[in-house]
């Protein structure tokens, strides 16, 4: 088997191939929409409950940020093995992109908390305060201040975790959540078809190229920090 | 009227207490510019963050309008807060709004509808000579400009006071001029009560009727801008009045130790003159009665403030004894204030 075996595309099926993509794009964007808003909440939560000077809000942000830590520093393959008996609870079944979405969440939502609570640190104390001294809610400092306020930040970052979100998309695929992964697995490795393997390489990087162009494109339009 | 009575904090630090307010008591009239002046770490943020409840006094009661600020919280103090504009050293302004987006901010906090916030935030930023930048973001921004916003937000809620905190300390010397001709014309058109922090007695003497000089979180020194100008009794508010009556007075200390060294017979004195005495012939009436006595100037200036000029001469005259004396007690007949020197 030569390196000819890369190029014989006549071997590709590809609506297969179609489908796949799209399982992974689905796969990305919907535990990307679920991991934004964790991970903005928990982010949210770490940021308020930090430095306060109550010992209960103190150990409320300990316990999250301990469980961030924990959540974050799990190798994905291993927390899929691991969340497999929740999965099976939760969706009814450990095949398939939906099956996929728990441990794609519970992976990536801690790591968009951390990048969320540094992009409200980022925001000038000054401003803050400068809302509340016009007498805004917290509600309103939230929505008004913290939120606009970081948006580039919160974008740049979503960008960054819906990259590796596609890495892990590919990782559950090898185990059977379907998409791009799994067909590389299957009918690249499985049957000895490179071409399938190149194909849905390249197909990867396309997807990821799209999405930080996107990223980058949303940020650059909303950043009017440097214009 | 504001009302500070025996206004204490002390911050709880890891190297132990900290008393950042001393013991205050002012009051503030209404309509007026009051100054608070010191060095840094004296203590007038910490003075005037309690004011809106940013900070809450260790002991003490503050007033405004009749109003005790430590009774309120929650919802009342939102409220309360909402009357008491304030401006910023970084003007704090919100980069991912344009300058009417900024002015509109405390008017959706207060809760206003759409088109009422459009038309008074427009009528602001005219108010401010923003007309025509409505539209940019802070970032295309001077520092002046960005600090009219800054003014233009503060005044949205038609606050009771205003509030600035070394509102000009970044801005350079025009520019610091330019806004605060801008406050001094928003106290008279609006009535409006300014506190007025800032570390450049120039600041204070352009446009405040009041000043208190703070030194380690005490007021050692408050009354009229012009009373304490004219006769600045701690060695703080000297320093501070000295930096701005006579900027050059290192130069001028060069130029008089070197007459003294030269002429040590000579008598040199500084006149400082007050209101109206500014404006008259003094030097030349006393050339006139004792034409036997040499004058030279040595250093002059004359300051505009809110109450009237204030003037200052440095002189040297040389002649006989009886000359000299006679020209001292033509000064003093005059009533302007006189120190000598040097009399050799
Ligand atoms: N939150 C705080 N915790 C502890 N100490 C504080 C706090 N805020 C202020 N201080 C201390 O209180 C003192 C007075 O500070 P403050 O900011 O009021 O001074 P200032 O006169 O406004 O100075 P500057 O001209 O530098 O703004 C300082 O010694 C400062 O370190
Ligand atoms: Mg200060």
């Amino acid at each position: 088997m030569g390196n000819s075996s890369y190029f014989a595309f006549d071997q590709v099926d590809w609506n297969m191939m179609g489908s796949s993509t799209w399982e992974t794009i689905w796969m990305t964007l919907v535990s990307m929409l679920f991991v934004a808003i964790l991970g903005v909440l928990l982010g949210l939560l770490l940021f308020e409950t930090s430095g306060s000077n109550s010992l209960a809000v103190r150990g409320l942000n300990w316990v999250i940020a301990i469980l961030v830590n924990v959540f974050r520093s799990i190798p994905y393959i291993i927390l899929i093995i691991l969340l497999l008996p929740f999965t099976k609870n939760l969706v009814g079944t450990i095949i398939g992109p939906v099956a996929a979405l728990p441990s794609l969440v519970i992976s990536a939502a801690p790591f968009y908390a951390r990048m969320v609570e540094l992009a409200f640190h980022e925001i000038d104390r000054g401003v803050i305060e400068a809302a509340e001294a016009m007498g805004a809610t917290k509600r309103q400092i939230i929505f008004k201040v913290l939120l606009p306020e970081s948006m580039p930040a919160l974008v740049s970052g979503a960008t960054v975790t819906t990259i590796s979100l596609i890495g892990y998309t590919a990782m559950a695929g090898a185990i059977g959540a379907g998409g791009l992964g799994n067909l590389a697995y299957q009918e690249g490795f499985q049957a000895s078809n490179n071409t399938i393997v190149l194909v849905a390489t390249v197909v990867i990087v396309v997807i990821v190229f799209a999405f930080q162009f996107i990223g980058d494109t949303l940020v650059r339009h909303i950043d009017k920090r440097t214009l | 009227m504001i009302e500070f009575k025996e206004v204490s904090k002390t911050f709880a630090t890891k190297d132990g207490n900290l008393n950042a307010v001393n013991d205050v008591n002012l009051t503030i009239e209404d309509g007026e510019i009051y100054g608070i002046v010191g060095y840094s770490g004296a203590g007038k943020s910490t003075l005037v963050r309690m004011l809106n409840g940013l900070e809450t006094p260790t002991s003490g009661e503050i007033d405004i309008n009749g109003a005790k600020m430590s009774t309120l919280s929650g919802k009342e103090l939102r409220e309360k807060r909402q009357k008491i504009g304030m401006i910023f050293q970084h003007f704090n302004l919100l980069w991912s709004r344009t300058v009417l987006q900024n002015v509109m901010f405390p008017l959706e906090v207060a809760g206003l509808s759409r088109s009422e916030r459009r038309k008074k935030a427009a009528e602001l930023v005219k108010l401010v000579g923003l007309e025509g930048r409505e539209n940019a973001y802070p970032s295309e921004l001077s520092g002046g400009q960005k600090q009219r916003v800054g003014v233009a937000r503060a005044l949205a809620n038609d606050p009771e006071i205003l509030i600035s905190d070394e509102a000009t300390s970044a801005l350079d010397p025009q520019t610091t001029d330019e806004v605060l001709d801008l406050l001094l014309e928003i106290n008279k058109r609006l009535n409006l009560s300014i506190v007025l922090i800032t570390h450049e007695m120039h600041a204070i003497r352009k446009i405040c009727d009041h000043v208190a000089v703070m030194e380690d979180g005490q007021v050692v020194e408050q009354g009229t801008v012009f009373n304490v100008f004219r006769n600045p009794k701690q060695t703080i508010t000297k320093r501070f009045v000295n930096e701005e009556v006579d900027p050059a007075s290192s130069d001028t200390n060069v130029v008089l130790d070197d007459l003294i060294q030269n002429y040590p017979n000579g008598l040199l004195i500084q006149l400082v003159f007050h209101g109206d005495q500014a404006k008259l012939p003094i030097v030349s009436e006393m050339i006139h009665q004792f034409p036997e006595i040499q004058v030279s100037i040595i250093e002059g200036s004359i300051h505009q403030t809110q109450e009237g000029a204030i003037g200052s001469l440095y002189l040297q005259l040389l002649g006989d004894e009886t000359g000299l004396a006679g020209a001292q007690d033509l000064l003093k007949k005059m009533r302007v204030e006189t120190e000598v020197i040097h009399h050799g």
